[in-house]
């Protein structure tokens, strides 16, 4: 438990840093585990308050269940929840068989920067970890995106000890990480020390399978296990050598690589 | 192999060294052997080589970037995860390469503890020595030398001692001393989980176990206390002071006292979210809040601290630094100094020597730092910043320079400069801990007057008009509903300056101190006070600076006149060059009053105060 809230003290170091240096900021929201998380952390860290928006990327593909989720803990926790959509891919009909990179990049990545640019957000917290795959490992907690949301991963700022990049040229905005430092196990550990509410797709009702990273419907598959709780979960964590993301097709190939550099959360 | 045992704790280490040392082989060999690796992992991995044409290396396993895999090079830091023995490793993969030395630091900076890798075959070089050097100046004093590719010098014993001894003297000069030397070949295994059966002159640890015994960072919490108020939050009905502990522990009940302005109240509760019963006490490392049992105007960037052991407060100090930054830091120039919450603007007084990582040799003195160097400098800021020395306090002794958008630079305290102001300093801290109060808050003032209390301080030579901007400041700050007085030095000298010798007058330190204090008691009964450096003749540079020490934390607008074009002191807020319009100036000065938050925005309208009442 020590370990959790040495984490939990970091991160919400990281949320009153962005909150006191960021007019314009918002937090991502997917409501899966992390980003549920990393909602609960903004409460901690503002005494049960969450003092600005939270954004959701809808590709208009995403499982039903998060989205009636969604729509509960906002209205119990009084969110201020703004969800973006590129409307304008999915009116030209846009889906995952035309190719899952292009699928991504147009109703996430773009419906994304859309979202960015039509708010003028100048920072954007994710529940990105740096466990989950190899370019989120070289992350910065506090990451500058150029005008275009293109991250330049070769020529990151230094960030020392407890100081973060919070000053920024106008046009760019600034990712900021607070979880970078939490793995899997550490989340559901989290979840269950706090009682967090999440979508019980995680859990195993029956059938032998859950979801263990959620995505969109077409390209999020469940893997096979029998955990229908939390601490089967941690339990089934500690033992598994199974990649957390490998239900999730985008990671396939060099696709998170591109996608991120490119902007992806 | 796995060990799954309940993570207790985590521990975060960095790896460093030299390009092509092999740090990426240790970690990938590392994983390798704890069982760590995802299923898949090691064939994905291999199958890349098999296409590339080249032959597999465990250090691939760590280059997630498909780029760094054709360049043989780590990029940037990054972090990857192992558990051993009931805890939880953070492994930070610090690249070696000369001109990534940037995130080399980052990446220790974040450290508990490292390990260092030197090639057998290459023996200590420049970025051996440079690395070290650096751990020590980031304060990482728990570290490992790893001495890698024993395998390509015949696991000799001989080329092992001749590296330790080498590299000991160079750490001893820093008085660096690591925990361990290791003789290990990270490519065949030999000493990383495993003792090597080709090395069996070494008794010690292997590196698993060395990373065993590294302990966890001593808890500061048996240190003074040191809380740097991180944000000020007012979202319901509690002011809640925030911030991250970063030594010593504090309870319900304590008295706290805010430096560098000297304000003080006692801890009323300490707040939490989703935690049953609300605690009652916290310690180093925690990010919490408190309230207090009276409303003061406490802000980002103070230190609170128990009143028995204070932090230091200047304006200077001398330090180490290393700069990062793409421009050289260059004396005179400004830059922003973050020491903990702290942001100030600050200037380079003076370089005192560039150090040579490689020999530490004395060099040269000069004007600028340029990337990659480390230097001992005096750093000089706009305002007084309250912080300690590196050596007794880790995380406010320590600071970044901030260029432009970027931290270019870093760096620890090593000594308090003494400035000018340091004994009226110590004055105003004593007589303001000792400071009788009655019941009537400055709160309660603020609220009944209508704005709070400041100094408006006109500052020039001789005939520039001061005495008359000053008279009409007044007399439109009392016709608009404020309380508002015309202080003016001739008054002291007839009445409180009246036991003074015609030589005493003539002294500006002494006369500053007098119209300073009184300017002090003017400004605690809900004042704001209109003065004029008349008194001071051309000295008026000295007295400003003391009258702002002594009316501290009260807000002082200063207006410089002048009849042309001339250098302001430092701090003017407002400057007015050459014939003046008093209307215009006047309101010139009303809109500073409003915009330090001094003043509303309308006449007549309550205060909206930029902090919270």
């Amino acid at each position: 438990m020590k370990h959790l809230r040495q984490r939990e003290d970091q991160s919400v170091y990281i949320l009153r840093e962005a909150y006191k240096h960021f007019d314009n900021l918002a937090m991502l929201w997917s409501m899966g585990k992390d980003s549920t998380v990393l909602l609960w952390l903004a409460r901690k860290a503002f005494f049960g308050h969450v003092p600005f928006p939270l954004l959701h990327v809808d590709t208009s593909y995403k499982i039903p269940a998060m989205i009636e989720y969604r729509d509960r803990l906002a209205r119990e926790w009084g969110l201020n929840l703004v969800v973006g959509q590129n409307k304008e891919a999915l009116a030209a009909g846009m889906n995952h068989t035309m190719g899952r990179v292009v699928c991504c990049t147009a109703l996430k990545t773009n419906g994304l920067k859309q979202l960015l640019e039509n708010k003028g957000y100048t920072g954007v917290i994710l529940g990105v970890r740096a466990d989950e795959e190899g370019t989120r490992a070289k992350e910065r907690y506090f990451s500058p995106r150029d005008k275009h949301g293109d991250w330049d991963f070769r020529d990151q700022p230094p960030e020392l000890w407890d100081q973060y990049k919070t000053t920024f040229p106008p046009g760019t905005h600034i990712r900021i990480h607070p979880l970078l430092d939490w793995t899997e196990i550490n989340i559901w550990e989290y979840i269950k020390l706090e009682q967090i509410p999440f979508i019980d797709l995680y859990l195993d009702k029956g059938d032998g399978t859950r979801y263990r990273s959620l995505g969109c419907a077409p390209c999020t598959s469940p893997i096979r296990s029998t955990a229908k709780s939390v601490d089967d979960i941690i339990e089934e964590l500690r033992h598994t050598t199974v990649a957390e993301r490998s239900g999730r097709a985008q990671d396939e190939g060099r696709g998170m690589e591109l996608l991120r550099k490119d902007g992806y959360m | 192999m796995s060990e799954t045992a309940k993570p207790s704790e985590n521990l975060n280490i960095v790896i460093v060294g030299h390009v092509d040392h092999g740090k990426s082989t240790l970690l990938g060999r590392l994983y390798a052997d704890t069982g760590s690796l995802p299923d898949g992992k090691l064939e994905k991995v291999q199958a890349i080589c098999k296409q590339q044409g080249k032959e597999f290396e465990y250090a691939f396993l760590f280059d997630a970037f498909l780029e760094e895999q054709e360049q043989g090079i780590t990029i940037d830091t990054a972090r990857t995860f192992f558990m051993w023995k009931g805890r939880q490793y953070i492994i930070i993969d610090a690249p070696g390469h000369k001109e990534f030395l940037k995130n080399m630091i980052s990446g220790a900076a974040r450290a508990e503890a490292a390990l260092l890798l030197i090639d057998a075959l290459e023996g200590v070089r420049e970025q051996s020595k440079k690395h070290g050097y650096l751990l020590s100046l980031l304060g990482v004093r728990q570290f490992a030398v790893v001495v890698n590719k024993m395998d390509l010098v015949a696991y000799r014993q001989d080329v092992f001692d001749g590296i330790e001894k080498e590299y000991r003297e160079f750490l001893g000069q820093f008085k660096a001393v690591p925990s361990q030397f290791i003789p290990v070949s990270a490519k065949l295994g030999d000493n990383i989980a495993n003792r090597s059966e080709q090395m069996a002159w070494y008794g010690g640890p292997t590196v698993l176990e060395t990373l065993g015994a590294f302990k966890k960072e001593a808890a500061r919490s048996e240190q003074p206390l040191r809380l740097p108020v991180q944000d000020v939050y007012k979202f319901d009905a509690r002011r809640i002071i925030t911030g991250r502990i970063t030594a010593g522990r504090l309870k319900v009940g304590d008295h706290l006292v805010f430096s560098p302005s000297n304000k003080r109240a006692n801890i009323r509760t300490v707040e939490a979210f989703n935690i049953e019963p609300q605690p009652t006490e916290g310690q180093a490392g925690q990010s919490i809040g408190v309230t207090l049992d009276e409303q003061i105007f406490v802000e980002r960037g103070e230190v609170a601290s128990h009143q028995e052991h204070l932090p230091l407060v200047s304006t200077a100090f001398r330090a180490n630094l290393f700069w990062l930054g793409k421009r050289p830091l260059e004396k005179g120039r400004k830059y922003l100094l973050r020491v903990a919450t702290k942001e100030v603007d600050c200037e380079v007084a003076s370089i005192h020597r560039i150090i040579d990582t490689m020999d530490l040799a004395q060099q040269q003195s000069s004007n600028s730092i340029s990337k990659n160097q480390v230097a001992e400098l005096t750093l000089r800021t706009k305002a007084p910043v309250a912080f300690d020395l590196s050596a007794s306090f880790e995380a406010t002794g320590r600071f970044v320079l901030v260029d432009e958008y970027d931290i270019a630079g870093g760096g620890i305290i090593t000594e308090l400069v003494h400035d000018d102001q340091e004994f009226l300093r110590e004055e105003a801290r004593r007589r303001d801990f000792a400071w009788v109060k009655g019941e009537v808050t400055v709160e309660d003032r603020a609220q009944q007057y209508g704005h709070r209390a400041a100094v408006v301080l006109i500052t020039g030579g001789r005939h520039t008009g001061k005495s008359f901007l000053a008279r009409k400041l007044e007399g439109r700050l009392v016709a608009d509903g404020r309380h508002a007085y015309l202080l003016d030095g001739e008054n002291l000298r007839r009445g409180l300056d009246a036991d003074l010798s015609e030589e005493e007058r003539g002294q500006t330190a002494e006369m500053a101190r007098r119209y300073g204090e009184v300017a002090r008691l003017l400004t605690d009964t809900g004042l704001i006070v209109v003065s004029t450096t008349n008194p001071f003749g051309l000295a008026y540079r000295e007295a400003s600076q003391a009258i702002r020490t002594l009316v501290h934390p009260a807000p002082v607008i200063a207006v410089h006149m002048s009849k042309s074009e001339e250098e302001s002191p430092p701090s003017t807020d407002v400057v007015l060059t050459g014939p003046t319009d008093f209307d215009a100036a006047t309101s010139r000065i009303l809109e500073e009053l409003k915009r330090r938050g001094v003043l509303a925005q309308a006449i007549g309208a309550k205060p909206v105060f930029q902090y919270s009442i």
